[in-house]
């Protein structure tokens, strides 16, 4: 589904990525885990080209990113994206939000548009909130939101950014079981966080970065269980300390 | 005081034709100036670089020059290519002069445009990054983004903005009456020559501007408060 081939991401002199190489089956849910300025979110947001990467090449369901005469637009329609800090439209009820991309870029009716909309209200357990603004709804509320904005695109992958990061604690599982049920439906995933737990639960595949490489990749068993890594090592331990 | 008396309903046509210059010179130069504002945000560098030059040229300029540019300079242009016309080709003359009106509009609209797309500029880039990015990740175009996304938000942030250049401008109007354009302040030029009522007059003049400058700037805190609990 999505397939990455030594990537690399440079921001003026600073390195971000230096040489990223991996493959994303279908269905799967792929968890990154990593340091602080390690280059996770960097990395995630090349898979959709709003970074744009230095060099290397980003293939998604067959259709490379960095050719040319690749519209990315209609490759972006594919590939839905939640943001650490959710980015709601602020002037637009939670509804609205979600109908507005399949209207306006799908096509749709509002008749339709809505339609889809409700339903994935209803997934998020949010139904009753249709018609509140982004100011009105608590963070939780809002990010879940945001995923129902993603899916409405009916896109064929998600890609999420520390989705829980800016969440009060409390809030935190309301959107992580949201994220839970989309893996079991068989949505393919890839999810930067810092949530170990969901990582380990979720996760067909963990990829540690660090410093702008993946220096380690496996599944959830494997990388907490046995890490071969001394820098994983130390990640994990700190992490898990507390 | 009996000369004030007399003098008011003068002055307060004067006032109209003020208030009348200033709202079609903001409206069109809201126009300019949207389209300015977005081309100095354009990937193109032409169009960044045209509308560089627009802003630069009117900011860093009086406005008591533009005027006279346009009133007086380009005439003398159209002229000089009209009676070029007319010696090579014998067509009849027909432009002399751009009505005294049209000059005030053209000038003071492109002024407006000028300091619009600054305010449209400023207003667009106060908007968070991440709008931009949600909706090109849902796949819109950067046009679409800007459109349904950024733009309605941004309108919101600059009416407060915008009611200011309406005031500044209402008051920089004043330097049209070198033209003759017999808007307040000209009005009451010619009121003093005839009467000699210097202070009593400029006075007036000076306090219907206060009046509706008051009167814009509480419209403006009004809107302003309204936008806010609104947001």
């Amino acid at each position: 589904m999505i397939e990455v081939k030594n990537l690399c991401k440079r921001f003026g002199r600073l390195e971000v990525l230096r040489g990223i190489n991996c493959y994303v089956a279908p269905r799967e849910v792929v968890v990154i885990i990593g340091p602080s300025g390690s280059g996770k979110s960097t990395f995630l947001r090349c898979l959709n080209f709003l970074e744009r990467p230095t060099s290397g090449e980003v293939i998604i369901d067959g259709v490379s990113l960095t050719d040319p005469k690749t519209d990315l637009n209609k490759v972006r329609q594919e590939v839905g994206m939640v943001f650490q800090r959710f980015n709601l439209f602020p002037h637009k009820t939670a509804l609205e939000n979600i109908i507005l991309a399949p209207m306006k870029v799908r096509g749709l009716s509002r008749k339709q548009a809505e339609e889809i909309a409700y339903s994935l209200l209803a997934k998020v357990g949010l139904s009753d909130k249709a018609h509140a603004y982004p100011d009105q709804l608590s963070g939780g509320q809002q990010q879940r939101v945001a995923i129902a904005r993603a899916l409405a695109m009916r896109p064929k992958v998600m890609l999420f950014d520390e989705p829980t990061s800016a969440l009060d604690p409390e809030m935190v599982g309301e959107v992580l079981a949201v994220m839970k049920d989309l893996a079991k439906e068989g949505m393919t995933m890839v999810v930067v966080t810092h949530e170990m737990g969901f990582a380990r639960e979720v996760g067909d595949r963990v990829l540690f970065m660090d410093e702008g490489r993946i220096l380690e990749e496996g599944p959830p068993g494997e990388v907490f269980g046995n890490p071969q890594n001394e820098r994983l090592r130390a990640f994990l331990s700190r992490v898990l300390k507390v | 005081m009996e000369t004030v008396i007399h003098s008011l309903p003068v002055l307060l046509l004067g006032a109209v034709k003020t208030l009348q210059i200033t709202t079609i010179s903001v409206f069109i130069g809201c126009i300019l100036g949207l389209a300015a504002g977005l081309a100095r945000l354009s990937q193109r560098r032409i169009l960044r670089f045209l509308a560089t030059c627009y802003v630069d040229f009117i900011r860093g300029t009086p406005l008591l020059v533009q005027v006279v540019i346009v009133y007086f300079g380009i005439p003398q242009v159209l002229r000089e290519i009209q009676s070029y016309l007319v010696n090579a080709y014998g067509i009849t003359p027909f432009f002399k002069n751009i009505p005294v009106f049209l000059a005030a509009v053209i000038a003071c609209s492109l002024n407006s445009g000028a300091y619009v797309a600054e305010i449209f500029r400023a207003g667009i880039q106060s908007i968070d990054k991440g709008q931009m990015e949600a909706a090109r990740s849902l796949g819109m175009t950067h046009g679409q983004a800007m459109r349904y996304v950024i733009l309605p938000q941004a309108f919101k942030r600059v009416i407060p903005p915008l009611g200011n250049e309406f005031i500044a401008l209402l008051k920089d109007t004043s330097v049209l009456s070198v033209i003759g354009f017999e808007e307040l302040f000209r009005r009451g030029q010619l009121i003093v020559g005839a009467t000699y009522q210097a202070f009593q007059i400029y006075l007036t003049v000076a306090f219907i501007y206060l009046v509706m400058v008051i009167a814009f700037s509480r419209l403006v805190d009004y809107l302003e408060r309204r936008l806010k609990t609104g947001d």
